[in-house]
């Protein structure tokens, strides 16, 4: 009844395997076939930067990207923290308490994270410009700024 | 003044184990309020630290269940930390010295020799083997917390200021959307434009026959389907929205400020205090709007539903699951006994949104399917179409002055939409699904919040200011048919608005500077505190024209809660850019600083947000916003930077800090705007065409 093709993806280093319709967003794939749910639903329509992850290097909006279209590997948020530690991001957040629910943060870190490895050092308000397809309604912006500023410094101390 | 009536949670759960409850190696926190993003579990585990001298990580706060928790309302008017967080001290103080008293007992020492740290009970410094939780176990918690007498036992020092639940929300799966659950199944409901509605036409095969569909559940108007995979769900219930036919009320006016204005329901005198002045005394006028705006949470409401013979089972993001719990009982025919909703954080959370809503259409899509979970998740679109928005408002506000230039009195007239329509609310449980299903009925008239709970449309309407005479005259209009409910601060946000904004223009008519105006109209000196506060911290201020001004706001939340002063910096070109934010508050005693800071500084930008950029477009009885293309709010590349000082005052109760920058914000852009371009600009969101529009008109 449904046009179901196998995909093989590779999720934060490990390769998956799923069977899913061509069209069906990354979102849906990670969160519903997967079980990875740190990748959020915010609005389906790519205008709001909650369910960004990274593929290949770029940040792209899940909701908006058809699993046939993936092509190279993707990392989600939970690949901010491991047995090696948590990402300087993912620390700099931590440590300056930036967010109040947080739904946002997910999709920020992974914008940020793609911006920041092309753009070591970027400034206070290249990285604003970099985040503004990321909406936060509980205006955590200026803690946001602040944390990625100062995971920018260490990225650009440890690149 | 009068306060504010609140329960005391004490008196209705009055023991110990109401509120604490040892497991294991943790301390779990059971408070009744709900965690809305807002830092509350963290700000209770913090109060639970500090007094059983516990270290943080052994407190886990128990999120709020029907089944399990104290019956604590809603939460909303920034009353958790006032009334539960009181609540937890006093239950963590009495647990804490029933501790060291049967310490004392065992070791055979008096109390006073006994220490706690980091939950482990010290005598004269020496480790005893006994532990604060381990003895907890053995306590009888049904003890009265008042009656258990405090011994104020030395413990761990500070406490860290930190959001433990942070991590998972960034990297994790916490939320409500993310729980697993063996045999979930996928709801969608096909929502009407507006409710009441009829579902005129529907192909009900042709539905059940898309991929994935599962089951189609129809209840009269109420439309819904299941499906197992998730996208399949979406897709369906994309399609499903283009082939129905609804009929509702669409003869209905689009421009709601303006029906507002020409409303003709009588006026409510809320409030008249003092002597009228003359009537030949000099008049300023001023007027304030805001249109609807949306909650704009950044996940739309979900909720999960579990239907076992007569027991129903909900998992939701409801800022009231107590009073949801009676409203979906009623509703559903069911006994209160036999619904259990227990609390998921969600995506933040600033007043009434779809989340009672979405339950009611989990439970609706559950019952077809009994023994198997179903999880409802609103689309972008319905979370804008369907869920409450906040209250649209016109205010007139209008000041007398004496002979000296000083203000005699001020009148405040609020227009309003209503601010009211919760689960229960008017007697009826008020969930949307209701008005649609067979034997329903439709939603009732909204009534306005009492001033006793801090008012509804005429909160905040009474000026803060000592002034000899002070009047309130409101209009509840109720004849609109868009949806409005509770948002962060209610009528709070335009009043203060229009009292801030009235200030501005009577400085302006009388050649005063803006703040000395106001301390000199104040005789409370916690609200001349933080005026004075948030002035000094600014340094030279632009001496306005040119397209860059200056412009202050204050109010005290509620008259009876926060104090905030806000003071804004702007260059208005086409737009409006904030070069820079400064606010200074008063909460009484801070519990966490920096979650005060946080929750202002986020207010701030959020208000910043309304004032600047928001209006839910509405045409023809309907909502007509879809996406965030409809309806845009505030970027990153916009954002000022903010300076918040928080005023400590460690001996005053601790007054919520969730609300109180709302109006201020407002009032401080609004005034700034006129600063800069000499012209009050009185209708929001002050954007490009607002400003031109009120330019033109001259
Ligand atoms: S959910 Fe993908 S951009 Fe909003
Ligand atoms: S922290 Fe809530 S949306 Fe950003």
């Amino acid at each position: 009844m449904t046009d179901r093709h196998v995909f093989d993806l590779t999720v934060n280093g490990v390769p998956r395997r799923v069977e899913a319709e061509p069209d069906m967003p990354l979102l849906y794939v990670l969160r519903d076939l997967m079980g990875e749910r740190e990748t959020r639903f915010g609005c389906g329509d790519g205008l709001c930067g909650a369910c960004t992850v990274i593929v290949d290097g770029r940040a792209a909006e899940a909701c908006d990207l058809p699993v046939s279209a993936v092509a190279g590997p993707v990392e989600t948020a939970a690949s901010l923290t491991g047995p090696a530690g948590d990402h300087p991001i993912l620390d700099a957040l931590l440590s300056r308490n930036a967010g109040q629910c947080g739904y946002c943060l997910s999709g920020i870190a992974m914008r940020a994270k793609a911006f920041l490895e092309v753009t070591p050092g970027a400034s206070r308000a290249e990285i604003a410009r970099a985040l503004d397809r990321n909406l936060c309604r509980c205006g955590a912006h200026n803690r946001i700024l602040d944390a990625l500023e100062q995971a920018a410094a260490q990225m650009e101390g440890t690149a | 003044m009068k306060s504010v009536l609140v329960r005391d949670p004490l008196s209705l759960f009055p023991r110990i184990g109401d509120w604490l409850e040892p497991q294991g190696a943790r301390l779990l926190v059971k408070s009744g309020r709900v965690e809305l993003g807002q830092g509350i579990d963290a700000a209770l585990i913090r109060i639970a630290a500090a007094e059983t001298g516990l270290p943080h990580g052994a407190i886990a706060a128990l999120p709020a269940a029907t089944h399990l928790s104290p019956n604590e309302g809603f939460t909303a008017g920034s009353l958790s930390i006032t009334v539960s967080g009181l609540a937890v001290r006093q239950a963590a103080a009495a647990l804490r010295s029933l501790a060291i008293a049967t310490a004392a007992e065992i070791r055979g020492c008096a109390a006073d020799a006994l220490s706690i740290r980091d939950g482990h009970i010290l005598q004269t410094g020496e480790d005893t083997g006994l532990d604060l939780l381990g003895l907890a176990q053995g306590l009888d918690l049904s003890t009265l917390v008042r009656e258990t007498p405090v011994i104020d036992t030395p413990r761990n020092g500070a406490v860290p200021d930190t959001r433990p639940d942070l991590r998972a929300r960034i990297a994790g799966a916490p939320f409500l959307q993310d729980i697993a659950m063996d045999g979930l199944l996928h709801g969608r409901v096909i929502h009407p434009p507006n409710v009441p509605a009829q579902l005129i036409a529907v192909d009900e095969a042709a539905l059940a026959a898309r991929p994935g569909v599962v089951k189609v559940v129809r209840d009269g108007a109420f439309l819904g389907l299941l499906t197992e995979v998730e996208w399949h769900a979406v897709r369906a219930a994309e399609w499903a929205a283009a082939h129905v036919t609804w009929q509702y009320e669409d003869n209905a006016p689009d421009d709601v400020r303006d029906a507002l204005r020409t409303s003709n329901v009588p006026p409510e005198l809320s409030l008249e205090e003092g002597d009228a002045p003359d009537a030949g005394a000099r008049r300023v006028e001023t007027t304030a709007s805001r249109p609807y705006i949306s909650h704009g949470s950044i996940g739309p409401s979900a909720a999960i539903a579990l239907w076992q013979k007569d027991r129903l089972q909900v998992w939701c993001h409801s800022q009231g699951i107590f009073p949801l719990r009676n409203a979906m009982a009623e509703a559903l025919g069911l006994a209160p006994e036999s619904v259990e909703i227990t609390f998921v954080p969600a995506a933040g959370c600033y007043g009434h949104n779809g989340a009672d809503d979405a339950a009611m259409d989990a439970a609706l899509l559950a019952r077809a399917v009994p023994g198997r979970p179903v999880r409802v998740q609103w689309s972008r679109a319905d979370e804008f179409g369907f869920a409450a928005s906040g209250a649209a408002m016109v205010v007139e506000a209008e000041a007398f002055l004496d002979a000296d230039g000083r203000i005699a009195g001020m009148v405040v007239r609020p227009r309003s939409a209503p601010h009211m329509n919760r689960p229960g609310s008017g007697g009826h449980p008020n969930l949307r699904a209701l008005s649609l299903i067979e034997g329903g009925s439709p939603p009732p008239v909204p009534r306005d919040l009492p001033l006793a709970s801090g008012g509804g449309s005429d909160r905040n309407a009474a000026p803060l200011y000592a002034l000899p005479y002070r009047k309130v005259e409101k209009r509840l209009v109720d004849t609109l048919p868009y949806r409005t409910s509770s948002l962060r601060a209610l009528g709070g946000f335009a009043n203060v608005l229009a009292i801030e904004a009235l200030m501005d223009d009577v400085a302006a008519a009388t050649g005063t500077d803006p703040i000395a105006l106001r301390l000199s109209h104040l005789d409370d000196p916690r609200a001349q505190a933080v005026i004075r506060t948030v002035a000094g911290m600014t340094g030279p201020r632009p001496s306005g024209g040119d397209g860059r001004g200056w412009g202050i706001g204050f109010a005290r939340y509620k008259n009876t809660a926060g104090y905030c002063a806000v003071l804004a910096d702007v260059t208005v070109d086409e737009d409006v850019s904030v070069n820079r934010i400064w606010s200074a508050v008063d909460v009484g005693e801070a519990i966490s600083p920096d979650g005060v800071a946080n929750q202002i500084e986020g207010g701030i930008l959020q208000a910043l947000s309304w004032t600047l950029k928001e209006a839910v477009p509405v045409a023809a009885g309907r909502v007509t916003a879809q996406t965030w293309d409809d309806y845009p709010i505030l970027r990153f590349s916009e954002v000022p930077p903010v300076t918040v000082t928080v005023l400590d005052r460690p001996d005053d109760p601790p007054l919520g800090a969730g609300e109180a920058a709302a109006g201020p914000t407002a009032g401080a852009l609004s005034n700034a705007v006129r600063h800069a371009l000499g012209v009050r600009i009185p209708d929001l969101p002050l954007n490009r065409e607002m400003i031109a529009r009120t330019l033109l008109r001259g």
